[in-house]
């Protein structure tokens, strides 16, 4: 598959990336050439395989459900925003 | 490793660091230095050590952090614009453990921004130089580490591996590196890349230096689900192979790999059965299908960890804005470089709906044979011998623009990422060109301690 011009503005929605278009143009060649790479595993037989997404064997891993201490306290963790006010944070209007 | 007693003073130590730190200023290593508190640090150190108090393991040991991991002390860029003014709110836990034995963090070390590269070309404050050549490549993305640890400027420094940035960069630059098993040390304030294959691990100079420090890392973590019960509990000496037998990855031995590199594989195993091992070539067809598995994986779960960054909480926000969707998309464009941008649309691109079958689960699919080929593998070998990377450390510039070149350097360090093997990253030869090769040692999960053991086996042979 080839990848064009539309494919790259979507996938740039989709990754609410707002691309200038000077970026466009190497985009579509970049991954145009990696999706064409990727591509070589349809060569691979995998019919009846199972998927591995984790490599490991825990499943569920629980803990209790209980309040801790954690480092770093409110105004810490607002002070790592652009704006707030009143202890919450600020965006612009959103209707 | 150099650690503070009666005789030798933290401080004497932490200075000296500092001051190789500038003295190797233009290889661009750090992206900030932490002087004021590292001497802080040091003196209460030396006081202790003064009245007799118990000190730690690592005692006024200065050492180099990658700057994808979050400290209270000071900032943390991740390479990134989007952080490049991010005040660490916590502490990994990799970085709370090392302090409680009291190694001391003197500086943030570069990297590819979002560890999203292997030359470290791609950090958001330039790109840093290969110890051994200034116009060559870090590797990366781990390399600032790398070359931290090769200069001499600290005896270890702390690297993040989820397809090679600790190994490769190891191997540019001369050092030993260590990407453990899956789960060994807790990702707990580190960076997210790609969270299945995502592991902590370490540089330094001697195999006993990283085993040291990766035994203090290793170990449960509540805040890391995925941590495993620590099994880095044994002298370097007791972990010894059971086999002897190590096979060596024949479908490496060719095509893609540098006829210099493919040589000097053959020299390290000659040399392994010098130190006694029985060594046999063995086929994996699969492997060559690794990079496509890998960059398919990888950047599903890149795009994925990278949607948090949205310019609301926390990180860069862009000044132009009109709404809240265009703080979203200014702030990511603005925040991220092209390389971080072209791995969450190849993300977003496999996990779309059309494509989903035919690339993410395929790659998934094809990931489990992968790992039934190791499975078959560890029955008869210890370990798995390969090369690192394709070639010694490129040019600077020599791949940057062509991303798909860039990922080939992964071909053989994505393999046991994918699989959640140990993997380490041994010094041994130079090229004829002066630049180090090192070697690659996979096994079984939880057979980290072996492979150094190995390795150092290995390099004891005359």
């Amino acid at each position: 598959m080839a990848i064009t011009r539309e494919d790259v503005l979507h996938l740039a929605e989709l990754s609410n990336l707002r691309l200038s278009e000077d970026q466009i143009e190497p985009l579509i060649k970049d991954l145009d050439n990696i999706v064409g790479y990727i591509s070589q595993l349809d060569e691979l037989d995998t019919e009846g395989v199972e998927p591995t997404y984790q490599c490991f064997d825990m499943k569920n891993v629980w803990r209790e459900d209980t309040i801790e201490e954690f480092e770093a306290n409110r105004e810490d963790l607002l002070n790592l925003t652009v704006e707030s006010e009143d202890n919450q944070i600020k965006v612009p209007k959103v209707l | 490793m150099k650690i503070a007693d009666k005789n030798t003073k933290a401080v004497d130590l932490v200075r000296e660091a500092l001051e190789k730190a500038k003295e190797f200023e233009q290889y661009h290593c750090f992206i900030s230095m932490n002087e004021a508190r590292a001497l802080e640090r040091a003196r209460e150190i030396d006081e202790k050590i003064a009245k007799g108090e118990k000190v730690g393991r690592l005692a006024g040991v200065p050492y180099a952090l990658k700057d994808n991991y979050l400290s209270r002390e000071g900032v943390t860029t991740a390479a990134a614009r989007m952080l490049d003014n991010f005040p660490s709110p916590i502490t990994a836990t990799a970085v709370a453990k090392l302090e409680a034995e009291g190694a001391i963090m003197i500086g943030r070390t570069n990297l590819d921004a979002y560890a999203h590269g292997s030359s470290t070309e791609n950090s958001y404050f330039g790109p840093t130089h290969n110890a051994h050549d200034m116009e060559r490549v870090a590797g990366g993305s781990s390399g600032g580490s790398a070359v931290a640890t090769a200069l001499g400027i600290v005896q270890f420094a702390l690297g993040s591996d989820t397809g090679g940035s600790i190994r490769q960069p190891a191997s540019y630059n001369g050092v030993w590196g260590v990407k453990p098993t899956y789960g060994t040390v807790s990702r707990y304030g580190v960076v997210a890349m790609a969270s299945s294959t995502d592991t902590m691990g370490c540089f330094a100079k001697t195999a006993e230096d990283v085993d040291l420090v990766m035994s203090i890392m290793a170990g449960k973590d509540p805040k890391d689900s995925t941590t495993i019960d620590d099994f880095w509990n044994r002298e370097l000496e007791d972990a010894k192979p059971k086999k002897k037998k190590i096979g060596l990855i024949k479908d490496f031995l060719g095509g893609g790999v540098d006829a210099e590199v493919v040589k000097a594989i053959r020299d390290y195993a000659d040399k392994m059965k010098k130190a006694g091992f029985e060594i046999e070539e063995v086929e994996m067809p699969i492997m060559k299908y690794g990079l496509a598995i890998y960059y398919i994986v990888q950047p599903a779960e890149v795009a994925s960890n990278l949607s948090r960054y949205d310019g609301v909480r926390y990180g860069h926000r862009a000044a132009e804005i009109t709404d809240l969707d265009s703080v979203y998309s200014n702030t990511r464009d603005e925040g991220f470089m092209p390389e971080n941008k072209r791995r969450i649309m190849i993300g977003n691109f496999v996990l779309s709906s059309g494509f989903f079958d035919a690339y993410y689960l395929k790659a998934q699919k094809a990931r489990t044979l992968l790992i039934n080929a190791y499975n078959e593998a560890f029955e008869k070998y210890d370990a798995l011998l390969c090369a690192v990377a394709p070639a010694p450390a490129f040019k600077l510039g020599e791949k940057i623009n062509d991303p798909l070149q860039m990922y080939m350097e992964d071909m053989m360090s994505v393999l046991p990422s994918l699989a959640g093997l140990p993997a380490i990253s041994a010094p041994f030869t130079k090229s004829k060109g002066g630049l180090p090769i090192g070697v690659q040692l996979i096994g079984p999960r939880k057979s980290d301690q072996v492979l150094l053991n190995i390795a150092k086996t290995v390099e004891e042979v005359k």
